[in-house]
């Protein structure tokens, strides 16, 4: 069980959190002018990174605030954590 | 021609102090080309070549392994068989493996210990009933071997559950389906690989995929840690690692590859005979023939590669155990682990083609691809060998994703994703 | 037989405290401190246990948590009944009732001994290649493994005991008071740190408190008590806190562990009643000290396996701190120094050492000199080749060893003994590194495998990381410490060490014989009778990888998880191969270190604790009102209302008719309400929902449906405008976390711009639901303020309100179809309500009514229940609710996905009303439904997903979803059913009240 640092309450235990996958996947705004291709491609496909990874955590048992950590997946060690809307720590 | 195994060859090889068996299967270095090449030794892996050589006449191919065979989730997992699956295609896609589970271990001329002791799912609120009745319907009608059992049933069938009706979820019901059961999981792997080994497959242990070459659309072979294997076939048989091959590949696939863990406990006399599992609280158990039980916990909600889970799964799993037989609470854990299961949103795997030629996936198996082992070794087989998916796996086929014809098993599948 | 062992002066064991025992059924005595190993040695009784395949007599074989053999049930047919304990781990205490295990009829004679006569036919990995004929066989078969399988029993009853779990924090968690693990608590908690510091055992010191002798000193001290003043001085320190018989069991990744605290198994039975057994510890540290020592490894040859053979370092332990000779007759084989400090510990108590055995041809140290000095007979170059005695070793046969170590030479020799102590060097205690994530290295040298890399703060010290001599011990320790911890003020100069032994050591992992390999029994895994011969046949039959030789002969997969033989597996398997060691892997040590207890893993979350039940405000009445419950989510729901001898049908009909007829109420309190509050928060629901929010004014409610971003209904429920910027949105019951999260991950991740507030409001209000043709004139006694015309207060409209001085929010909506308002109530004031509505209501036959009441007369109006009538594959268009699907909303979550290939086909599974031809007969939900029972195979077109008997219709009533249903109206359908076919004819889902006449229906 990891620690996550949350960028607005601290260090916590993972258990507080709440995985929310790849990062950085902005929803289209147009979706009704994707092709099914396209809209499959932003609904299901993923790049399920082994090595550093940037994925959105919820801190779903404390201030419920959603943001950004990079994480090695091979290993599970964090990176880096950053605040939604914030650009990725360059790798 | 291999030894026979049997009876009479155990005593005759007695004779000479067991210094005369052959070898199980080659160590082979790679060849330069290969008509078809395998990534991934596990139990499907290992089964689509053994049928590829078997039923389609290929056996110029190899099998390449990172590590050593049977070492992934084959070798991990708690080894359930069952094919009470809910929609056509997948009971269709399940049926078609157990069938070919019952005849396995003479197939094989190797004992995988297909046990068939049933496996029993249990209800503990009434969505559970309602579904798990709609399931049975649906198994039966599709010729699937599902009854319904009520709460004295259930108990009748496993005494040592705890049927209270006044713990915090009781069991209102639950499914049965007799032919389901359990096998000896590393049998698997290294039967398939002693019978492909005979039929002149390479096994290439060791051998680390680093990338998969293109021309244009059609694949040209792989960049292995032992050089460059030409080949115009490639099947990635990668489960947990199949996103990394198909980056390799630049393909992206819909898979999230996530921790799952297990357990067992120390072995003890015969307790628990048959397959139990629940979904609502989370917990499955049987009794290896060691004696061991052997709990399957749930995933973590995060992608890891790193085949380690967070001990609140493995907590929270035991928690449902204790709820479910009490008996159990000074039995004690021996061993957990975890493996990496690759997940598709709808729980349901892909056999298919992709949009590069000669290019073909196996994966999205989630929690529950070792069932499946036999019949997804012989689809994925077909497929490769006809480059065109056989009736039964048509359904699991990578287009569905985008045109939304999924076969969501949410409710089937073991664990809740 | 039972000969005195017992020797004065030990350290540990209080004679004057003497202790009763049952072993076997035969009544025995210990002392006070004794393990129940030390006291069955004292009583000369070594053969204690059976082993798992060959059934082979076994005894205690070490006098820690590595043993393989000496396992035992304690407490058989009681509720306190726990297999496979070793009996080196076990405190005795007064009541203890131990058996043997895995044997029949007894220990003495067991039947399955005959497996070893066959054992000939079992080589490893036997059961693979037979039992396959004939093929239905095997069931057969496998019942005799099975029932041969497995050590001690399950217990069968509830466990009376208690567990619980502490989380703990540290600077410094110190796994290991050895005297490693001693001198680095004293510098953390000398230098301020906050230090944990944990050992199984129940004393301090670990193996270096009885290195007693002369020849082993510290500044000039005897270690021992050098060691017992520096234990002395950290008790009195106040940042350390020390916990005994705390036993690690997992060292998972962010240096969080896992311990076991034993509290009770060593107290006598009768007082252990209420009290906790075992405290799990949580422990999260900063960083993390290893000081897990080593264990000694025992040598291979043939018949290495008899009671009366057990570890030097075992027999040395069990004299010096239980003062229990382990034989009178005793011999050590060796080839390390280490069993020479065994054999001195022996001859200073005038215990008999016939002989020791050394590999070594050259032996040069002083203890070894002082050890020939007392009639100790050394044969060096020699191994043994065999031993003799089949319950408990009587002899052995020895003979010279080659140069080059690989084959036996000269003469056999014979000698007698009734104890032999092996010696093969020492392993350092890696696991728990290894669990965290360590990387290993391998040290040519003395062939052992030692810390490399660290994946966390952590530090390994002393033997555990190869540090093997007691110099290398202390000054390593002080150094690496002081560096790790970053700490300068260090009680520890120097070190003036003397000791009696040498480093020297002649490692041979497979011991040569004079019989052929294959003739020979060499147990490398004691507990699995994992031999030699079986890890040579895997290498042969093509087994290469380490974890494959361990899985095909079961090598490290016992209880003691290979503690003792995985080095000797790995050391065969280089040799044999040709490789280097490493080379195969070093196999994964997995948690947990010692077997850990569920009960403790799981500790307080067991029966009313296993989950969290959530009641509403108003639970109690309903409980006092004979209600049947059911979960939903972690909510207890009202099921239905039985009257005296009324079963679920019955009170279900009348409960329903009452509502249609009279008036009903239910308790709507555990239904999703998420408090919407911002500028942007219209803006918001029309992103959420699939219809339209802009327009709904102020005071109205809206019914919405939402969907996952794949198009597939995800949960629905009413939304009402409070205000301008106000909306209060209930979701359904099961569904409440979710949507919430759900909605907060779009706000905050997606459209950050939307000025818009969520918060959780569900445990904020009761919610009391009151419906039927007289609910109005209830509802108006109940809050006689408020207007309750059909004017003022329209269906789908809101009302703030006081019922006295407490304000409250009334809906009126409809779930059931009927007149129905919804009084929204401060959660304390919701039983009072939901009384005052049953008094006013008393005179209109106000009739509670529960969930299943509810779900028919929704059913009667074709109303849906998400999760019930929908799986994850209903689009709103399939639940042919196109009506609520706005077209004009340019974007909503899921729209894009309603127009895929498969998703805009018009033959998918719809949502229809079933009619059965026999109105009386009801449909079991979840009943598949054909339109041709005779096709082959069967074409499945949907299932029954709702299904009632209407008593307000009179007949039975279903929904279902049906291929193409929509266009199938009037249709006649089958449901096969096991023993029947059920005709039915497709129907609109709205049974009653189509028009919607009854919402403002006048009595």
């Amino acid at each position: 069980m990891f620690l996550i640092n949350c960028p607005f309450c601290g260090e916590r235990e993972q258990s507080e959190f709440k995985a929310g996958g790849e990062a950085h996947i902005e929803r289209p705004k147009q979706p009704t002018e994707l092709s099914d291709d396209e809209w499959a491609e932003f609904l299901f496909m993923r790049k399920n990174i082994k090595g550093v990874q940037f994925e959105r955590w919820n801190h779903a048992h404390g201030c419920r605030k959603w943001f950004n950590i990079a994480r090695d997946t091979s290993n599970d060690q964090i990176k880096a954590v950053y605040k939604m809307g914030e650009k990725p720590p360059v790798k | 021609m291999k030894n026979k195994y049997s009876i009479f060859s155990l005593i005759k090889n007695a004779f000479s102090n067991h210094e005369n068996w052959e070898k199980a299967w080659k160590d082979p270095e790679p060849k330069k080309e290969y008509d078809a090449i395998i990534v991934g030794g596990g139990g499907h892996g290992l089964a689509t070549a053994y049928y590829l050589a078997k039923k389609h006449n290929m056996k110029n191919i190899a099998v390449v392994e990172k590590g050593w065979i049977g070492g992934g989730n084959t070798g991990r997992n708690t080894t359930i068989i069952r094919s009470n699956y809910l929609w056509d295609a997948s009971a269709g896609l399940y049926d078609h493996a157990l069938k070919i589970w019952e005849g396995l271990s003479q197939e094989l001329n190797y004992n995988i210990m297909f046990s068939q002791r049933g496996v029993m799912n249990l209800a503990h609120n009434l969505q559970d009933v309602r579904d798990l009745k709609r399931r049975t319907h649906a198994n039966r009608l599709n010729g699937i071997d599902a009854v319904y059992l009520n709460t004295e049933e259930v108990k009748k069938f496993c005494p040592i559950i705890n049927t209270s009706q006044d713990i915090r979820y009781p069991v209102l019901g639950g499914t049965l389906q007799r032919r389901a059961g359990t096998a000896r999981h590393d049998a698997v792997a290294w039967g398939y690989a002693r019978g492909a080994d005979e039929m002149g497959v390479d096994i290439i242990q060791n051998c680390e995929v680093k990338g998969i070459k293109r021309n244009g659309d059609t694949v040209e072979g792989i960049e292995t840690t032992k050089g460059f294997i030409k080949t115009k076939k490639i099947g990635v048989v990668a489960a947990g690692h199949s996103s990394v091959l198909a980056n390799m590949a630049g393909l992206k696939l819909p898979l999230e590859s996530k921790p799952l863990q297990a357990l067992v406990s120390e072995p003890v006399k015969p307790i628990i005979d048959t397959v139990v599992m629940s979904n609502a609280v989370h917990a499955y158990v049987s009794q290896s023939d060691k004696g061991e039980l052997v709990i399957g916990a749930g995933t973590d909600d995060y992608i890891s590669y790193s085949q380690k889970g967070s001990h609140d799964i493995v907590e929270g799993t035991l928690n449902a155990i204790l709820e479910l037989y009490p008996i159990f609470s000074r039995m004690r854990m021996l061993r957990q682990w975890g493996g990496i299961v690759d997940i598709c949103p709808d729980a349901s795997p892909i056999i298919s083609k992709t949009s590069v030629k000669g290019l073909y996936f196996n994966c999205g198996w989630g929690t529950g691809g070792f069932k499946a082992t036999p019949g997804s070794g012989d689809l994925f087989a077909h497929t490769i060998a006809n480059d065109e998916p056989h009736k039964l796996n048509a359904a699991f086929n990578l287009n569905r994703f985008v045109s939304g014809d999924l076969v969501d098993e949410h409710g089937a599948a073991a664990v809740a994703h | 037989m039972s000969k005195n062992l017992r020797y004065k002066s030990s350290k540990l064991v209080d004679e004057t405290y003497r202790i009763s025992f049952k072993f076997n059924n035969k009544i025995y005595y210990g002392y006070k401190g004794d393990t129940l190993a030390s006291a069955l040695l004292a009583n000369d009784v070594h053969l204690v246990g059976r082993s798992f395949k060959y059934h082979r007599p076994r005894g205690i074989m070490t006098a820690g948590s590595e043993e393989p053999n000496a396992i035992i049930q304690l407490h058989d047919n009681t509720s306190r009944t726990e297999p496979n304990v070793r009996a080196t781990e076990i405190e005795i205490y007064e009541g203890l009732v131990a058996s043997s295990q895995n044997c029949w009829p007894s220990v003495n004679f067991d039947i399955g001994g005959i497996n070893n006569i066959l054992s000939p036919i079992l080589p490893a990995g036997f059961y693979y290649k037979t039992f396959m004929w004939p093929k239905s066989f095997w069931e057969k078969y496998e019942y005799f493994i099975r029932k041969s399988a497995g050590l001690g029993k399950s217990p069968k009853e509830a466990d009376p005991d208690l567990y619980e779990h502490k989380y703990i924090h540290c600077d410094v968690l110190i796994i290991g008071a050895g005297i490693s693990g001693i001198m680095a608590a004293k510098m953390a908690a000398k230098n301020g740190l906050k230090t944990l510091l944990v050992d199984e055992k129940s004393f301090l010191g670990g193996s270096t408190i009885y290195d007693n002798s002369e020849f082993s000193k510290i500044n000039n001290q005897i270690t021992s008590s050098w060691l017992e003043k520096e234990i002395n001085e950290i008790s009195k320190l106040e940042n350390l806190e020390i916990k005994t018989r705390t036993s690690v069991a997992a060292f998972h990744g962010y240096n969080f562990l896992l311990a076991r605290e034993n509290l009770t198994d060593h107290l006598p039975i009768n007082q252990r009643d209420n009290k906790i057994r075992h405290r799990l510890l949580k422990i999260r540290a900063k960083k993390v000290i290893t000081a897990t020592g080593a264990i000694e490894r025992p040598l291979i040859f043939d018949n290495n396996d008899r009671p009366g053979i057990l570890l030097s370092s075992a027999v040395k332990k069990y004299i010096d701190l239980y003062g229990v000779a382990c034989g009178e007759n005793n011999i050590l084989f060796t080839n390390n120094d280490t069993a020479y400090e065994t054999a001195m510990s022996l001859v200073q108590k005038g215990i008999k050492v016939n002989a020791i055995i050394d590999n070594r041809e050259v032996i040069d140290s002083k203890l070894s000199y002082e050890v020939e000095k007392n009639n100790v007979r050394i044969f060096k170059g020699h191994t043994v080749v065999d031993t003799y005695g089949y319950k408990r070793i009587n002899g052995l046969s020895i003979m010279e060893l080659s140069k080059d170590g690989q084959k036996v030479i000269g003469k056999k020799i014979r000698l007698s003994c009734d104890s032999l102590g092996v010696s093969g060097g020492w392993t350092p205690a890696v696991h728990l590194f290894t669990q965290s994530g360590g990387k290993l290295k391998f040290r040519e040298d003395d062939q052992v495998f030692i810390p490399n890399k660290y994946p966390s703060d952590q530090l390994s010290i002393g033997s555990c990381n190869g540090d093997l001599s007691l110099e290398e011990i202390t000054t390593n320790t002080v150094l690496s410490v002081k560096k790790f911890l970053n700490i300068n003020n260090i009680d520890y100069k120097s070190f003036e060490i003397i000791t009696g032994i040498h480093k020297s050591k002649r490692n041979i992992w497979l011991l040569p014989s004079d019989k052929i390999l294959g003739k020979t029994k060499s147990f490398v895994d004691y507990q699995n009778d994992a031999t030699a011969k079986d890890i040579k046949l895997a290498l042969r039959e093509g087994f290469r990888s380490i974890e494959h030789v361990k899985r095909y002969t079961t090598t490290g997969m016992g209880t003691d998880q290979g503690k003792l033989g995985n080095m000797h597996a790995l050391g065969i398997i280089s040799e044999t191969a040709g490789t280097k060691m490493g080379e195969h892997g070093t196999t994964t040590f997995r948690p947990p270190y010692t077997p850990l207890t569920f009960g403790t893993i799981v500790g307080r979350n067991v029966g009313e604790f296993f989950d969290i039940i959530r009641r509403t405000p108003i639970h109690d009445w309903h409980v006092a009102n004979n209600a049947k419950f059911e979960n939903v989510g972690q909510w207890k729901r009202a099921w239905y209302y039985p009257k005296e001898n009324e079963n679920m049908h019955q009170a279900v009909q009348r409960e329903s008719k009452a509502a249609r007829e009279c008036a009903g109420i239910l308790d709507a309190s555990t239904l999703g309400k998420i408090d919407i509050q911002g500028t942007d928060a219209s803006e918001f629901l029309n992103r959420i929902y699939t219809n339209a929010w802009s327009k709904l004014d102020i005071g109205k409610c809206r019914y919405g449906l939402m969907l996952n971003e794949d198009g597939m209904v995800y949960d629905d429920g009413v939304t009402t405008r409070l205000d301008e910027n106000h909306y209060i949105m209930t979701t359904t019951t099961g569904g409440a976390a979710n949507v919430l999260g759900k909605l907060e991950d779009y706000l905050q991740t997606e459209w950050p711009e939307l000025d818009v507030y969520l918060s959780s409001v569900t445990d904020h209000f009761a919610t009391i639901s009151v419906c039927g043709p007289h609910s109005k004139k209830i509802v108006s006694k109940v809050i006689p303020d408020l207007d309750f015309s059909d004017e003022k207060f329209p269906h789908m409209s809101f009302k703030n309100t006081k019922i006295g001085q407490i304000k409250c929010k009334v809906m009126r909506i409809s779930f059931t179809g009927e007149q129905s308002y919804e009084i929204n109530i401060q959660s304390n004031y919701g039983k009072s309500v939901w009384e005052k509505c049953m008094e006013e209501g008393k005179d209109f036959n106000i009739t509670p009514y529960g969930t299943e009441t509810m779900h028919l007369l929704r059913a009667e109006k074709g109303f849906i229940i998400v999760g019930q009538d929908t799986d994850a594959t209903m689009t709103p268009i399939d639940l042919q609710m196109d009506w609520i699907v706005s077209k004009k909303k340019y974007d909503f979550i899921g729209k894009r996905s309603l127009y895929r290939s498969d998703t805009i086909k018009d033959d998918r599974k719809q949502l229809v009303g079933l009619l059965t031809e026999n109105p009386k007969e009801v449909l079991e939900e979840g009943a598949q439904i054909v339109a041709d029972v005779k096709k082959s195979p069967i074409e499945m077109l949907g299932h029954v997903t709702s299904s009632y008997y209407s008593p307000n219709l009179n007949k039975s009533i279903a929904l279902g979803v049906v291929k193409g249903g929509k266009k199938m109206l009037g249709q006649k359908l089958i449901i096969p059913m096991e023993n029947k076919n059920i005709n039915v004819t497709v129907a609109d889902p709205v049974f009653l009240d189509k028009e919607g006449k009854r919402l403002n229906a006048k009595l």
